[in-house]
């Protein structure tokens, strides 16, 4: 594998730039690059990440981190049309409080997050401010249960 | 007259006769016959359930090809089929729809479960969206196991259809 | 709302919702709710679901060996195409690497799992147009196809043949002979395929100008795989960040302009071929060696995290996996291409007519079980 990672570095570069400590790599590595930020410079992060040519929400999820009470947040984003920047993928999260699931929706930025989203709402829920439709999607219409991807969601076969 | 013994028992035999040349010559060509255009023109619901869906393909395709069996392609209205092919999995979000496709075939009518998922929840049996087993709202008559059955093993669950209507009363 | 996919408005007059499926001649196992102004669609609302498995949470009870089988099930119409992703991840939570005869192998079985796929797709898509020889053609010289992956993973579609550190298996020793024969008979089979359905006037005018996708709203709602390579976007995971050993092997990615149902189309009829070329050229490639790294005891991998994208027949295939060093991983996310095209359709549908729905729904190559998980 080659290790030269002048593509990320400058990426991370022009971001911290603009960021300052308001962002935190979490990590660089060869095609991977990973950034964190709070709740609320999360859309602005977004912003400069499609800015730099990140085009593609390719995956949006969240996971449940039950010991710290919060539930993290990530989107993965490629670019398709810029050759040099195909082979990498850039991963922004962050991190809300389990006690308030809100947060403000990226589809106005990446239309292409709009069914991950909904999706994430229904297994974790999440609620996306300014989403259109919080609804289930995949789970049927009378799921009454806590939502199925929260780690204190048992499965039924499994007590 | 009317409370003689003997006459009453001549009425009985004769009733008995009659029931059993009705039987012979009348009731059982009528069953075969009925049976027989029954068995041969089985057209399932295009209801896909879940992946054993693929199979079914394949079943319907030159090399397997179903036709040959008496069992049409998966096409046109319910009301106008008498074969419902639970094709895999069955979800709590499918299943009232599945019934309701069911509730609305008309008689006679027949139910295949095909595959692991079908029958018994198979490779979900721990999933908090699945049905174990979808005999719990339809009746089934043909279970075909597999994850996913072959197509040869469809077509074996076919025949074995239509001993069973091959044998039903009409 | 501005940013939604689905601008269902209210036009007043004389607008009617169709729910399509899910029993429906075409729509499988998937609904769709259509809202109709005379014969034009307004309205488009798909509603997904009826095959969801809950694939993600069943991943948390299983460990790293014994989820191959259920993840491969929402697409066991491309088996190794969706397992090979998770087996990459996989192996970067476990830290193995597979020897170079095993990638060869997974190389060889992913194209055949694309050529079994995209066969099924076309036989589909045939009978979607009226077209019933379009339907026993390529469901036949599918079952060849099947017959060569079958000869390698044991079974005719869900082989579960992938796994942390190689491959189950090697494949038969007259496995080249096998499959150059099968491709040299299935090469003149693509140019008959042309003939009878390619360059049909019929074909041609239920399908050109229909369902065209814009390149700009492709990138931006988020298509991938050869429903955008049909934009002219020449994308691909295999070239773009090569995984297995895709960089010894040379291809080309058949493009399209117009973006049309059309053009998705003879993408994928030209994909058959770069996949036998891939793997005529893999064969040549290929040396003895071992097939498997053998893992001692449980699979077990260090807190941490990957994600690995993969070429599917569909479109880019994502898995993001969390471990927390248990033996079952933490979280298992899977992003699947059909689940990321329903808002390409839906954009697609509004404002074309009812009629062309199949054309546009099928020519997406979408498959509600791979969507639902």
């Amino acid at each position: 594998m080659p290790s030269n990672l002048d593509t990320e570095n400058q990426l991370v570069k022009s971001l911290t730039d603009q960021f300052k400590n308001k962002i935190k790599t979490e990590y660089v590595k060869h095609n991977r690059i990973k950034i964190s930020t709070n709740q609320d410079n999360l859309k602005s992060l977004a912003t400069s990440v499609k800015e730099l040519g990140f085009e593609q929400v390719i995956s949006h999820g969240g996971t449940d981190y039950p010991d710290n009470n919060v539930f993290r947040i990530e989107y993965h984003i490629i670019c398709v049309s810029k050759k040099k920047l195909r082979s990498i993928m850039f991963s922004i999260m962050t991190e809300i409080s389990k006690d308030t699931p809100e947060i403000e929706t990226l589809i106005d930025i990446f239309p292409s997050a709009e069914f991950h989203e909904q999706e994430t709402y229904e297994n974790f829920g999440i609620t996306f401010i300014g989403h259109p439709r919080m609804e289930k999607l995949l789970l049927p219409e009378d799921w009454d249960d806590i939502p199925p991807l929260r780690k204190d969601y048992t499965l039924p076969g499994r007590g | 007259m009317v409370n003689d013994p003997t006459l009453n028992l001549l009425v009985g035999k004769a009733s008995d006769i009659l029931d059993n040349t009705l039987e012979k010559n009348v009731r059982e060509p009528i069953r075969f016959l009925v049976n027989w255009g029954r068995l041969y023109s089985l057209w399932p619901v295009h209801l896909e359930t879940a992946c054993c869906s693929i199979e079914f393909g394949a079943a319907s395709g030159p090399r397997h090809d179903v036709e040959r069996f008496g069992m049409l392609e998966a096409f046109g209205s319910l009301r106008q089929c008498d074969v419902l092919v639970v094709q895999g999995t069955v979800t709590r979000k499918m299943a009232p729809r599945m019934k309701w496709v069911y509730e609305q075939m008309p008689e006679p009518k027949w139910v295949i479960a095909m595959g692991a998922c079908a029958i018994s929840g198979g490779l979900y049996m721990d999933s908090y969206n699945v049905l174990q087993g979808v005999d719990k709202i339809v009746p089934v008559d043909v279970y075909i196991p597999g994850c996913p059955p072959r197509p040869e093993t469809l077509i074996q669950g076919i025949i074995e259809l239509q001993n069973k209507i091959r044998k039903s009363k009409v | 709302m501005q940013n939604s996919a689905m601008n269902i408005e209210d036009k007043g007059g004389d607008q009617l919702v169709l729910h399509v499926g899910p029993q429906h001649p075409g729509s499988g196992h998937f609904r769709i709710i259509v809202t109709v102004d005379g014969d034009y669609i307004v309205g488009a609302k798909p509603d997904p679901g009826y095959v969801h498995r809950g694939a993600e949470k069943m991943a948390e009870y299983r460990d790293y060996i014994q989820n191959i089988p259920h993840l491969e099930r929402p697409v066991i119409i491309d088996a190794t195409g969706v397992t090979l992703p998770y087996v990459l991840t996989a192996e970067k939570i476990i830290d193995v690497e597979a020897p170079e005869r095993a990638n060869y192998i997974r190389m060889i079985m992913a194209e055949l799992n694309r050529i079994i796929s995209h066969l099924y797709w076309l036989g589909i898509y045939g009978i979607f147009l009226g077209h019933s020889t379009m339907f026993m053609w390529p469901m036949g010289d599918r079952e060849l196809f099947i017959d060569l992956a079958e000869s390698i993973g044991g079974t005719r579609v869900t082989f579960s043949y992938v796994v942390p550190g190689g491959v189950r298996n090697d494949m038969p020793t007259n496995f080249k002979e096998r499959a150059l024969k099968t491709f040299d008979y299935f090469e003149k089979r693509i140019e008959e395929y042309k003939k009878i359905f390619f360059n049909n006037p019929l074909m041609s005018a239920r399908t050109e100008g229909i369902g065209t996708l814009d390149k700009k709203d492709a990138i931006r709602l988020g298509i991938t795989g050869s429903n955008l390579r049909a934009c002219g976007i020449d994308s691909d995971t295999r070239k773009d960040e090569p995984y297995c050993l895709y960089d010894n092997v040379d291809f080309e990615i058949p493009t399209r302009k117009e973006g049309d149902s059309y053009a998705r189309c003879i993408v994928r009829l030209e994909e058959l071929q770069q996949s036998m070329n891939i793997i005529k050229q893999v064969l040549d490639l290929i040396e003895p060696g071992p097939i498997k790294q053998v893992i001692g005891g449980v699979m077990r991998g260090e807190p941490g995290e990957a994600f690995v994208r993969t070429e599917a027949a569909r479109g880019t295939m994502f898995y993001h996996i969390v471990s927390d060093g248990e033996k079952n991983p933490y979280r298992v996310k899977i992003s699947v291409p059909s689940f990321r095209n329903l808002i390409g359709m839906t954009h697609l549908l509004v404002g074309s007519r009812l009629a062309d729905m199949p054309a546009i729904y099928w020519s997406l190559d979408y498959w509600p079980v791979e969507a639902d998980r």
